[in-house]
């Protein structure tokens, strides 16, 4: 029963990548479907599309050329000079019904998050989340790998019989190609098709936060501490053990709520993604709230009396033991043994 | 007095679950659960704006006849109302299905919806797509990752942090937000507003016939992806166990590790040579 739309009408077939521009100095997420829409265009006979919604947007038709796509569709107008989801989805909503692309790839930003799964009831078709991984398969099926439980579990997904197949990417899954300003592109200017529908939310104000400072997102060491630390007291020398390391301090929820750490320093779900080269975990269980923010932390050193936990099985070393008396060693000893 | 549906699901309290070869889902059946997190941050938004403006809060969850306990725990928090959608062939909706399924409740049962509220996303699936497309299910205005709400009669004024920008947004009730975790810690329920839960209140069911939805409809606006197939994520680490007093087992880990550690820090701790003077 289920319809097959748009499956076999299109002659020549078409990855669209959106491009999201606002998110070029944070993360280059489009450049990297790019280089991965060539990828995986080479498996089923297609062209790489690239999308540029905005205003005096002739940088990005540049950009995207030199990165890799073979097609760009563009609309320049004052109208789109920020960000508006429902204008963006009313033009791909028109554009996708008259081109009919066989996938569309979009980053996995905060944007892409919002604006996919509103693309994807408009036109009907299924959608995977901040995908890890792509893959055409033997059918010519777009599989998607998307994570799930924090990452700890990967779900293979695909979407069989409606079109085209939609994947938002996290940022940084996939490599770019190097800038090429001798590649060329068929470049198609669009007008604004007429009667789109009037926004319904209305953007009072924005402006670009400042970069953070100081904070572990981009700590290459984290020391982090759980409720096995015990009290107030065994915690704080957890940050002398970070500044031995000159790395930073996170914390488990139930420590934000003692009132031993701040909110600043929560690590996982409602908190901080962090991604250290090395992250020791002292007394810690590793429930789902916390261990969801470690997806890309690199060497993990778990300390904690009950083997058993979490948080102990998803370490590189594990060690059994009291996390404070581990932490009083470690500290003496670190001291006794580093040459600046 | 402002109509507020807080959708809420209930997550497994663990970090992974077995699957299921024959049946393709995840046996979530046995493990506890619990209301997802960021669902509770947008119920705390809803009772907030409850004591701010008044308004009555109606919670919607879906999922088997066990969810009734997150209800239980809504209203403990002090939701007015719940309904609990509950059906066999509403086992295994991806995203698309779940949206229209929870738009078919809302319009059925809470046709003068103001506002409605949803968690960013879910600590299971992770996959922040059902608020989104519950707003085009229902036609209304939306906008993610919501931290603070103002009302001001029908107007919401919203903020959020998108994409590192700081925004300041309006739109028109009925409208829907999906609440982040920046703001809106929820309340604490102690145990005997639970069971005072349990006592008081009763939990409306509502079974694909209520809704007046059929295996008809279930097929056209049913599941667009497919689960192939669940798989821990692989891993190259070589999860070594230390064990012993303190003092030995930090030895060892700083005499195995010391180079490594000294890379990443730029610092030199590499001294297993040196007299240990405890």
């Amino acid at each position: 029963m289920k319809e097959k739309t748009g499956l076999m009408k299109n002659k020549h077939k078409s990855i669209w990548v959106f491009g999201d521009y606002r998110n070029y100095y944070q993360n280059r997420v489009t450049l990297q479907l790019i280089s991965k829409a060539m990828d995986l265009a080479k498996s089923i006979n297609a062209e790489v599309c690239a999308l540029i919604f905005g205003y005096e947007i002739d940088e990005w038709i540049m950009e995207y050329t030199a990165h890799g796509a073979d097609r760009i569709l563009a609309i320049d107008d004052p109208a789109l000079k920020s960000y508006s989801t429902e204008r963006y989805l009313a033009i791909m909503e028109a554009l996708v019904k008259e081109r009919e692309p066989e996938i569309i790839l979009i980053g996995a930003t905060d944007f892409g998050r919002e604006f996919a799964p509103r693309l994807a009831k408009r036109l009907k078709t299924g959608l995977s989340a901040d995908c890890v991984g792509l893959e055409i398969d033997a059918t010519g099926l777009l599989v998607q790998i998307a994570p799930s439980f924090g990452g700890n579990m990967l779900a293979e997904i695909v979407t069989e019989y409606h079109r085209p197949q939609m994947a938002t990417v996290r940022p940084g899954t996939f490599k770019e190609i190097p800038h090429d300003n001798r590649r060329k592109a068929q470049v198609e200017r669009l007008s604004l098709m007429k009667g789109l529908p009037q926004p319904r939310v209305r953007l009072i104000e924005y402006e670009r936060c400042a970069e953070k400072e100081h904070s572990i997102e981009n700590a290459q060491v984290i020391v982090c501490g759980g409720r096995g630390m015990g009290n107030k007291n065994n915690f704080v020398k957890l940050h002398e053990l970070a500044r031995l390391l000159g790395g930073g301090v996170g914390a488990t929820r139930p420590v934000v709520y003692a009132g031993w750490a701040d909110h600043n320093s929560l690590v996982g779900q409602a908190g901080k993604h962090i991604k250290p080269k090395i992250l020791f975990s002292f007394g810690i269980s590793g429930a789902i709230q916390h261990t969801a923010g470690l997806g890309e932390a690199d060497f993990i050193v778990a300390i904690n009396k009950n083997p058993q936990a979490t948080m102990m099985k998803m370490a590189d070393v594990a060690m059994v033991a009291d996390a404070g008396d581990v932490l009083h060693s470690l500290i003496k000893e670190l001291k006794r043994r580093i040459r600046e | 007095m402002l109509q507020l549906v807080v959708c809420i699901k209930q997550v497994p309290m663990v970090t992974e679950l077995p699957w299921d070869e024959k049946s393709g889902t995840l046996r979530r059946d046995l493990a506890p659960g619990m209301m997802n997190p960021a669902c509770k941050h947008a119920l705390e938004a809803a009772l907030q704006i409850k004591e701010k403006y008044s308004a009555h809060i109606t919670v919607i969850t879906m999922g088997p006849p066990a969810a009734k306990e997150v209800l239980y725990e809504a209203l403990a928090m002090g939701a007015d109302s719940t309904i609990l959608i509950c059906d066999k062939i509403f086992a295994g909706s991806d995203t698309y299905a779940t949206s229209w399924i929870l738009a078919q409740a809302i319009k059925k049962q809470c046709a003068n919806v103001d506002l409605i509220l949803c968690g960013a996303f879910t600590s299971d699936s992770e996959t922040a797509q059902v608020g989104p497309q519950l707003a085009e299910r229902m036609n209304v205005p939306a906008v993610a990752y919501v931290e603070k709400i103002e009302v001001n009669g029908k107007t919401l004024r919203v903020r959020r942090i998108v994409d590192n920008f700081r925004e300041t947004l309006e739109m028109e009730c009925p409208a829907l937000v999906t609440i982040s975790m920046e703001n809106y810690l929820p309340r604490y329920v102690g145990l005997g507003g639970l069971q005072r839960a349990f006592g008081e209140h009763q939990i409306d069911i509502l079974d694909a016939a209520a809704l007046g939805v059929g295996v008809g409809d279930v097929k056209q606006e049913g599941s667009r992806t497919k689960v192939r197939q669940v798989f821990l994520r692989k891993t190259d680490k070589e999860n070594v166990f230390l064990t012993g007093v303190a003092v030995n087992v930090v030895s060892e880990f700083l005499n195995k590790y010391e180079r490594k550690i000294s890379t990443v820090i730029g610092k030199s701790i590499e001294g297993k040579n040196r007299t240990n003077e405890e």
